[in-house]
């Protein structure tokens, strides 16, 4: 089966085409196709996982085909597939987030004006990513890649009516735009590095030693300013808490589930690459480090419930970065995993509470427990996985996580080896600490704004229909249990780790008891604090809201939105454009425009000399505008085809002047 | 005689010739004759260049196809030589099918003062022009019909075109003249120095032989520079083409931007850097910067656009810097995706102006601010048509737009030996800065006409929304710029045979 795994991609490829063509006359407006086609590509999914998880042998599962698509001078393009464990279980997430996602779409956004273009979006963007999850080289990746790109352009902007919605969509594509050009040109890098754009081929060349280092250097730093964009990592975070301008649906898809995810797919796709190159590694843990406190600080002072989500997002995003920095390969990628489950039944939660209430402000919520019990329940359930309850989803990924960094930093007894500088393991260890800490706080505090307490705003909440609530109960399970597939109390043959290892490698979880102690104790006093303080509802001093200086700096975003706005956006749109057009028009268009004036004249002077000497007219009447004044007058009488002759009379003058030399 | 691979080519540029000839002398009333008959030559004449593209030989990896030789004017040595390969077949191919989509177009749309017979008669001269440059081997033969493009194209700004017309078009025309005439000098230079012939397979032949000397190849090939790189237009003899842009009629625009400025592009790969090896290395690098300033110089002039078809004007300075740094490269990679850059070009820009005529139709206006936003709620069809090339033409992945330039960014990694490989790396760099300047012009011109509400003063107005007869000529292209994207190979596998030929000195013996 994994061996058609380019079906999976083909799927919502035809459904996109169907119901954009065909949408608005079919059943469902187009919407049953993109769900069938979704369920379809979920079985196969699942027929893979299966395939995984039956293999058995010394050598990791995996499957490899392809098909040339270029091939010209120095190279080979070849449209592939490379279904390996870690391949298999991104489609068992893409598949079940999509399709939970379409069917929760067809009640959120019922009514709504551009419902079957909505749909035939979420069908290209499935396809985007199950490209990226299939690739089996870096163009093709980057075809998928940029797909996405596109359709969470269109998606952020789906209420392009309003301007701060297409700005949020125009910010979000240049943004990761910004980075796909460190990914493209990483390509090229690696492409003279192994001539050669497949991950299998770039992986056995480097680790056969056949590339310099600065080769991989290079390429490992540029493909990694793809994943800084597309993952919103810090400095290119910015778009991400933006994006929530799309409907809510859209973002527990694309802005937490997967596409924001490919980054960190993109990394752990070429791990062993990065492995070898410790200035990657070293970057990377620095840069996780301040993307998942800055982003947790910012979330601790929103209002609107879907921000909040959307900087814990950044701030996960950047765990599980932290996580690859520090060789935590199977760590960082069952974050992703876990991260999908639960952020995406957030999303959806919070999304069945604005249908609710018609608002995203928390401040306007509260007390939702007694009109929503579905929804709560499932929420508090995300909550809990995502704050890092002992047992829940995050749980276990966080504490694969702390375990990595804190061997990387030399604290720890493992003997493994990685190039992650032990300062930077440091650096990530301390952050990942305190950003548990944080995001237990927030998220407890988001959650008793949300529910506990008394109803605040002048709505009347209702429970949300069937298709909404279904879709959160499906999520509810992996965001409580998933994180078992990589705890110590799997037996190791069923062990996420030994699933996705590559060559070789296969870590079995640990079970560290001084881990276990900073996970537990960090998340239970998180929960604790924040539920003494908004357990009871809103108090009427928000403490986060009322920390002075650092109130404003969270809430301004640390003004880095404000910064590149100010010092790169506007200069370059305004300014610098201005100044290069003044510059075509009057210094680059100059000397045509002289020379031309300059001919202008000196016809005027011959035109009048002709008419003063030959004709010995002299009157005002008859100014040439131009120096084909007179050729124009003629061509408005319609002498056209007299021209078109004097064209071929003066062609074969040329060849007479020739033929006479 | 007589048979088709002998002939072939002769019919590519005698039919529309046939075809201008006898709509010009149709009585002046007979105005829906010659929107047929229009239709109809630039009909037989795409098939003529498609017939071409299926019995060509594509196994065939070495030089010219169809080709055919007579003498013409002997005193100079100079013949009537036509052939193709992987280079010249794409264009050849997009010359007339854009011609006939025109043709199409203009059925229903003819703009003002009318006159469709003269316009319809000038367009099928253009393309007699624009397809003699492609099959051309001889230098005479190729000089006819690089000026013959100029003067229909002329006219055609300078009676269809804008307010601004007059200023226009004699800029265009004295602009390019000024070119050509450095180029003829050139080519004489050739004829003097490389044995008395004007035929560019021999000339290629001296040139890789080393029968010109370095001081000549630089003096000649700044001559073929300067006629090649106004009319690419390269960065900074660019500044006639937004002007004649902005005034020409849509299918001036479509055709100016879509075949007639691929024919400098075309100049470098086929006849400046085969002829003269060592000018083209002396000249790469500062081709390569040129073009880079290109990319970046364009899209900023791009932002500072108030008038939507200026913008795509502007937009076509920067993608053909993509073009220009491919050839600059020297290398297979870097003239492939030229060549492919060149079409996707052709296919996305000139959609692009056919959009742009379309919209200024209904609007009667082309400036940003007046139309004020909004078209997707007025005229969804033409609103997505206008998101989907200019996504198409910021270089998405998996359209037309993307590959030429992907690969002309990989090609500048490693150009050819003997060019500064820091410095093409560099441009590299440049060149992929650019992307990102382009994907925010076209995003930001979609924001401002397609998105936000529709203006009170278009209210109630009633536009009509894509038509049938714009559609049909549109199809085409729309096909083609996914399916490029989407197999690229259709170009790379054509383009790539003509390697050898026209790289042959800088290809590693």
């Amino acid at each position: 089966m994994a061996d058609n795994a380019w079906i999976i991609a083909a799927l919502p490829l035809a459904s996109f085409f169907v119901i954009l063509f065909f949408g608005k006359k079919l059943p469902g407006k187009g919407a049953y196709v993109g769900i069938g086609a979704m369920a379809a590509a979920l079985v196969m999914a699942i027929g893979i996982v299966g395939q995984v998880v039956a293999h058995t042998g010394a050598t990791p599962f995996a499957s490899e085909r392809a098909y040339d698509l270029v091939n010209f001078g120095a190279g080979t393009l070849t449209l592939g597939t490379k279904i390996d464990g870690l391949a298999a279980f991104m489609l068992l997430v893409v598949c079940t987030v999509s399709l939970l996602v379409q069917i929760y779409s067809t009640g959120y956004m019922h009514g709504d004006k551009r419902y079957t273009f909505f749909f035939a979006m979420l069908s290209l963007f499935t396809t985007g990513m199950l490209i990226v999850t299939v690739a089996d080289n870096l163009l093709l990746m980057l075809l998928g890649w940029e797909i996405m790109g596109v359709c969470s352009y269109f998606l952020i902007g789906h209420y392009w009516e309003e301007t701060p919605n297409s700005n949020a969509a125009i910010k979000a594509f240049l943004t990761t735009r910004v980075g796909d050009v460190g990914f493209m040109l990483g390509i090229v890098t690696l492409y003279w590095a192994t001539d050669s754009f497949k991950f299998t081929e770039i992986i056995e060349k480097a680790e056969s030693g056949r590339i310099t280092s600065g080769m991989i250097v290079a390429g490992t730093l540029l493909i990694f300013c793809g994943a800084i964009g597309k993952s919103a990592q810090f400095p290119l975070h910015t778009w991400l808490p933006d994006a929530m301008a799309g409907p809510t649906p859209v973002s527990a898809l694309i802005h937490a589930a997967t596409m924001v995810a490919s980054g960190i797919y993109l990394v752990a796709r070429l791990y062993p690459v990065f492995e070898l190159s410790s200035a990657a590694l070293n970057l990377m843990g620095i840069l996780a480090a301040i993307t998942m406190v800055g982003a947790a600080c910012m979330a601790l002072v929103q209002d609107d419930i879907k921000k909040v989500l959307a900087f814990s997002t950044v701030s996960q995003l950047a765990y599980m970065t932290g996580a690859l920095s520090v060789g935590g390969y199977t760590a960082g990628f069952f974050h992703l995993f876990t991260h999908a489950a639960f952020k995406g039944l957030l999303f959806l939660g919070a999304g069945s509470v604005i249908h609710a209430v018609g608002t995203n402000n928390m401040s306007e919520m509260g007390g939702l427990r007694r009109y929503m019990p579905r929804t709560h329940a499932t929420y508090l359930i995300g909550c809990l996985a995502l704050a890092g309850f002992p047992l829940m989803a995050a749980f276990w990924s966080k504490d694969e996580i702390l375990f990595d960094a804190w061997n990387a930093a030399h604290w720890g007894t493992a003997e493994e080896g990685v190039l992650t500088s032990p300062l930077v393991g440091k650096v990530v260890f301390v952050a990942a600490v305190v950003t548990a800490l944080m995001t237990a706080f927030y998220t407890t505090r988001m959650y008793c704004l949300t529910f506990r307490g008394t109803y605040r705003g002048t709505a009347h909440p209702h429970e949300s229909p069937r298709v909404m609530t279904v879709p959160l109960l499906v999520l509810a399970v992996p965001a409580a249990l998933a994180g078992f597939l990589n705890s110590p109390l799997m037996p190791r043959r069923y062990n996420f780790g030994t699933w996705i290892r590559f060559a070789g490698v296969a870590r079995a979880p640990h079970l560290d008891p001084t881990m276990v102690a900073f996970s537990v104790v960090t998340g239970l006093a998180g929960i604790t604090v924040g539920y003494l303080v908004y357990g009871a509802g809103l108090p009427v001093r928000d403490p986060t809201l009322n920390m002075g200086f650092a109130t404003k700096l969270f809430q301004n975003r640390f003004y880095v939105d404000e910064f590149y706005l100010r010092a790169i956006v506007r200069p370059v749109r305004v300014q610098v454009a201005a100044a290069s057009y003044w510059l075509n028009q009057n210094v680059f268009d100059a000397p045509p425009n002289l020379a031309g004036k300059g001919g202008v004249a000196a016809g005027r002077l011959a035109y009048s000399f002709d008419r003063n000497a030959i004709d010995g007219v002299v009157n005002g009447t008859g100014r040439v505008a131009s120096l084909f004044g007179r050729g124009l007058r003629l061509l408005q009488n319609g002498n056209v085809q007299a021209y078109a002759t004097g064209m071929f009379v003066g062609v074969v003058a040329l060849a007479v002047i020739f033929a006479a030399r | 005689m007589g048979s088709w691979h002998d002939w072939a080519l002769t019919l590519s540029v005698l039919v529309p010739l046939i075809g201008a000839i006898v709509i010009a002398i149709l009585p002046s009333a007979a105005e829906q004759a010659a929107k047929g008959l229009a239709v109809a030559f630039s009909l037989v004449t795409f098939l003529v260049t498609l017939g071409i593209l299926f019995t060509y030989k594509f196994g065939d990896h070495a030089g010219f196809q169809f080709e055919l030789s007579r003498r013409w004017i002997t005193v100079v040595n100079s013949n009537y030589h036509l052939g193709i390969d992987g280079v010249a077949l794409p264009l050849v191919v997009l010359t007339g099918l854009l011609t006939l989509l025109c043709a199409i177009y203009s059925v229903k749309i003819i703009p003002a003062p009318g006159k469709a017979k003269a316009l319809l008669s000038l367009m099928l001269l253009l393309e007699v022009g624009m397809m003699g440059t492609f099959i051309s081997l001889d230098l005479i033969l190729f000089f006819v019909f690089w000026e013959l493009v100029l003067v229909p194209m002329y006219f055609m700004i300078a009676i269809w075109g804008g307010p601004n017309r007059s200023y226009a078009s004699v800029k265009f025309f004295l602009y390019t003249l000024f070119g050509s005439a450095f180029m003829l000098l050139g080519f004489l230079g050739l004829y003097s120095n490389g044995g008395h012939t004007f035929d560019m397979v021999e000339l290629a032949k001296v040139g890789a032989a080393g029968g010109f000397t370095q001081n000549f190849q630089y003096i000649a090939y700044l001559g073929l520079f300067l006629g090649f790189a106004i009319k690419v237009p390269m960065w900074p003899f660019h500044t006639w083409l937004p002007d004649a842009h902005t005034e020409a009629p849509t299918i001036g625009s479509v055709l100016l931007a879509g075949i007639m400025l691929k024919m400098g592009t075309y100049g470098f790969i086929r006849i400046a850097n085969p002829i003269m090896p060592a000018g083209a290395r002396a000249f790469a690098p500062y081709i390569g910067i040129l073009a880079v300033i290109a990319i970046i110089y364009g899209a900023l002039c791009c932002l500072a656009q108030r008038e939507i078809k200026r913008m795509i004007a502007f937009s076509s300075v920067g993608h053909m810097g993509f073009v220009m740094l491919g050839v600059a490269t020297l290398t297979p990679t870097g003239t492939n995706a030229a060549v492919f850059g060149m079409i996707a070009h052709g296919v996305i820009t000139g959609m692009l102006f056919f959009i742009v005529g379309s919209v200024k139709e209904r609007y009667h206006t082309g400036e940003i601010a007046q139309i004020g936003g909004g078209m997707l709620a007025k005229m969804p069809y033409m609103g997505s048509l206008l998101t989907f090339v200019a996504i198409a033409s910021l270089g998405l992945p998996g359209l037309a737009g993307f590959w030429g330039e992907i690969y002309a960014l990989l090609a500048a990694f490693n150009p050819a030996p003997g060019l500064n490989v820091a410095l093409f790396r560099a441009l590299m760099v440049g060149g992929a800065i650019g992307t990102i300047l382009t994907a925010g012009y076209f995003l930001w011109l979609l924001q401002r006409v397609n998105q936000g509400v529709v203006p009170e003063r278009w209210r109630k107005e009633r536009f009509s929304d894509v038509m049938g007869i714009e559609l049909a000529a549109w199809t085409p292209l729309l096909v083609l710029i996914l399916a490029l994207g989407v197999y690229p190979r259709f170009i790379f596998g054509i383009t790539d045979t003509a390697m050898k030929t026209v790289l042959a000195p800088f290809l590693a013996k």
